[in-house]
């Protein structure tokens, strides 16, 4: 594993690689000495987590099984990636990474119940799970109790701060405002059409967008509001509601099964997408493998990330990514915003030049991740990312096309004022 | 809510409207019939007829793969080979299940309940390991894709109306065959006296083996359809399978008739209801009503004497 070369790294990244890989040899053939420059396990982990003197053990907390599988399937191939790339430029204050994955299994009770087990049985330095909401709130009062990291990589409502999470993805303010402020000024939107799943993450961003849409935004309005039960798959009537309406943008926050069930039912009913502005904040490329890139083409998703983004640390992490699961495995918004995670433990833990969790959350404010396949990112003191949002529009072949982006990154507000 | 709208705007929606009922039904009739003609002649809960609806999903997909692969010039008529496939993979399955599972357990009705729950939890983690944990698109000819333009206004989807006609085609096939075939009259022997059908000579076992399959194949050739407006993967089958009893407990469990005339009632319910209000609303009233009516009529909307 480690003295394998990623193809085509051309970044700070392909630097440290390198450097991690030329040492490797050495270290090696001189065995213990080699590790003088390693600090001692007993400074850098005073509280007794699972650190040697040449591992360091981490957990991956994710669903493999059941519903929810079809979304976190991505997260845990990004995070596995992003141990091994670590692991090849050197580990983790000399520390290889040892990973320990436990299966959520769709169900929050044993998410729950698996944390535990990863922090009190294994003292992992640090969690990367969890995807949705649900699933965080019910292991976060287990990450508070025994003191535990968590790198959350999914967009979500926001409304939520704590020590023992990054949050590596956006926050709903970030992702919504700036895709709203665009559609109505490139698109002169005026009229909106609020649709959503009927949980926590639909419900609150829709209510952020409303919000923004009537007190930001000149002389636009709601033409309509409505939120579908979870895995619901007829869609003909709200269809016909839209036809009726005639809103300028359709603002879609459908998730799973369902999302395939609207977009297809959406293209049946006539509606064509290159004319009828659909903007979304829930499809990533990920879901377009389901749904069909001609049935969605020509819609609009407002997120961090796509796959096609054109800089240098992206062109080296889509080919590293694709050759370590496979050449038709396509990459969305979380699963690089997992990706995230490791990279930004590690140059915490770097920082803080300890493993201790109090140490590392006192110091993740401020650590700046320039291999980002994203871009730069930069932890906030409220332990979200500063990141850049931008506009992407749906091509037949999968892919998004990106339209727009942000000048500057977008600060993180999970407690948005005037929002709530 | 209406005022700012025209009258031909208003008579266009109506229209499409109506049409979106009608597809909701026979989404519904489609969903339902294998699990009626299981649950209504043999008594058996299957809980694993999702599954068994996803499974003609996957083989849609593979027979859409491999025809663009091998006969590219097949890729438009590939819709009908595929359904066949469906039925013909899914009813198999049924029959080996029946074979493996259920005939044990025919005395043993909630152990039914019981034993295809597992199943369908076998068959969830089957297709995650055989296909992968993801979603796939189920590729359309481009003929089925799209929407019949009826006048300037008014768009009927093409692919509504396809399943519409496979459900008219699938209920007079499914009728026929209970009802005028002898294999139907066996069927429906084997129903009213399971003990004095199998003294005249009818072989019980295999008409339980044939019934079964056949469900299990109708279930198929839904879940092939589906593609057309839903999702493909390991548990998409979850997403049909509560409708799918909602149907059939409220139409009366050994009624054909129940079922089409529940699922025509259930549709309109709910698609008129979402339209006025909003989708969980509409869901939660439809869902409310039946659990009302239920009370007052458990045996469901229609109930055949039965031999107990």
């Amino acid at each position: 594993m480690s003295d394998e070369t990623k193809p085509g790294l051309k970044s700070p990244l392909r630097r440290k690689l390198l450097m991690g890989m030329a040492a490797l040899p050495a270290v090696s053939m001189l065995g213990r000495p080699a590790f003088a420059d390693v600090p001692a396990t007993s400074a850098v982990n005073t509280t007794g987590l699972a650190v040697t003197d040449s591992e360091v053990t981490v957990g991956i907390l994710h669903s493999v099984t059941g519903t929810m599988a079809i979304s976190e399937t991505g997260s845990v191939e990004a995070e596995k990636l992003a141990i091994e790339q670590i692991n090849a430029a050197g580990g983790v204050l000399g520390r290889k990474i040892k990973f320990i994955q436990e299966d959520g299994a769709s169900d929050w009770p044993t998410f729950a119940e698996k944390a535990k087990k990863l922090l009190v049985n294994d003292k992992c330095a640090a969690v990367m799970g969890c995807w949705t909401s649900a699933s965080r709130k019910a292991v976060l009062p287990v990450f508070e109790q025994y003191n535990g990291m968590l790198y959350y990589p999914t967009f979500y409502e926001g409304l939520e701060q704590s020590k023992n999470v990054i949050y590596t993805g956006q926050e709903a303010t970030q992702q919504i405002i700036a895709g709203l402020d665009w559609v109505n000024k490139t698109k002169g939107a005026k009229s909106f059409y609020l649709l959503g799943s009927d949980y926590i993450w639909p419900r609150t961003s829709n209510k952020i967008a409303r919000k923004h849409i009537e007190n930001h935004l000149q002389g636009c309005k709601v033409v309509g509001e409505e939120y579908f039960p979870l895995g619901s798959t007829q869609f003909n009537s709200v269809i016909n509601k839209i036809k009726l309406t005639k809103p300028d943008v359709i603002y879609a926050i459908i998730v799973g099964g369902s999302n395939v069930a609207f977009y297809k039912q959406l293209k049946a009913a006539g509606i064509d997408l290159s004319k009828q502005t659909l903007l979304t904040i829930s499809v990533t490329e990920d879901e377009i493998d389901g749904i069909g890139g001609e049935n969605i083409a020509g819609a609009y998703a407002c997120m961090k990330y796509f796959q096609s983004l054109d800089n240098p640390n992206n062109k080296a992490f889509v080919p590293a990514f694709k050759k370590m699961w496979g050449e038709k495995t396509v990459i969305g918004d979380v699963t690089q915003a997992a990706y995230l995670g490791p990279w930004l433990w590690k140059l915490t833990v770097e920082k803080a030049g300890s493993f201790d969790i109090d140490k590392i959350a006192a110091a993740s404010p401020g650590v700046e991740f320039k291999g980002a396949p994203e871009g730069y990112v930069r932890i906030h003191e409220n332990h979200h990312l500063w990141s850049k949002t931008r506009v992407g529009r749906a091509k037949a072949d999968g892919q998004y096309e990106l339209i727009y982006e942000t000048a500057d990154l977008v600060e993180p507000d999970p407690f948005p004022k005037g929002y709530q | 809510m209406f005022g700012d709208y025209s009258i031909s705007d208003l008579g266009a929606i109506l229209a499409m409207q109506g049409f979106a009922g009608l597809i909701l039904f026979s989404v519904y009739v489609l969903m339902a019939l294998g699990l009626a003609i299981i649950f209504g002649q043999m008594g058996v809960i299957n809980m694993a007829h999702g599954e068994f609806m996803i499974l003609g999903a996957y083989v849609t997909w593979m027979t859409s793969n491999a025809v663009q692969h091998t006969a590219p010039w097949l890729f438009p008529g590939y819709f009908f080979i595929a359904m066949i496939l469906a039925f013909i993979a899914s009813g198999a399955l049924g029959m080996l299940v029946e074979w493996a599972l259920i005939r044990h357990l025919y005395k043993r009705p909630l152990d039914t309940l019981l034993a295809t729950w597992g199943l369908s939890l076998i068959l969830q983690q089957a297709y995650r390991s055989i296909f992968g944990a993801r979603e796939v698109g189920v590729e359309l000819p481009e003929w089925m894709m799209g929407s019949w333009q009826a006048t300037d206004s008014i768009q009927i989807p093409i692919n509504g109306m396809f399943v519409m006609a496979l459900t008219i085609l699938i209920t007079i096939v499914v009728f026929y065959i209970l009802f005028w075939s002898s294999w139907g009259k066996q069927v429906r022997a084997v129903v009213q006296n399971r003990v004095m059908a199998g003294a005249v000579g009818i072989n019980t076992e295999k008409v339980d083996r044939y019934t079964f399959g056949l469900g299990c194949g109708i279930a198929g050739i839904a879940g092939s359809a589906f593609t057309m407006i839903g999702s493909t993967g390991p548990t998409a089958g979850q997403l049909y399978i509560v409708d799918t009893f909602l149907v059939v407990v409220f139409g009366g469990a050994a009624s054909l008739f129940g079922t089409i005339a529940s699922a025509f009632s259930i549709s309109q319910t709910q698609s008129t209801l979402e339209f006025f209000l909003s989708g969980s609303m509409a869901k939660v009233i439809t869902l409310l009503t039946i659990v009302a009516i239920l009370m007052v009529r458990p045996q469901g909307l229609f109930a055949l004497k039965v031999r107990k």
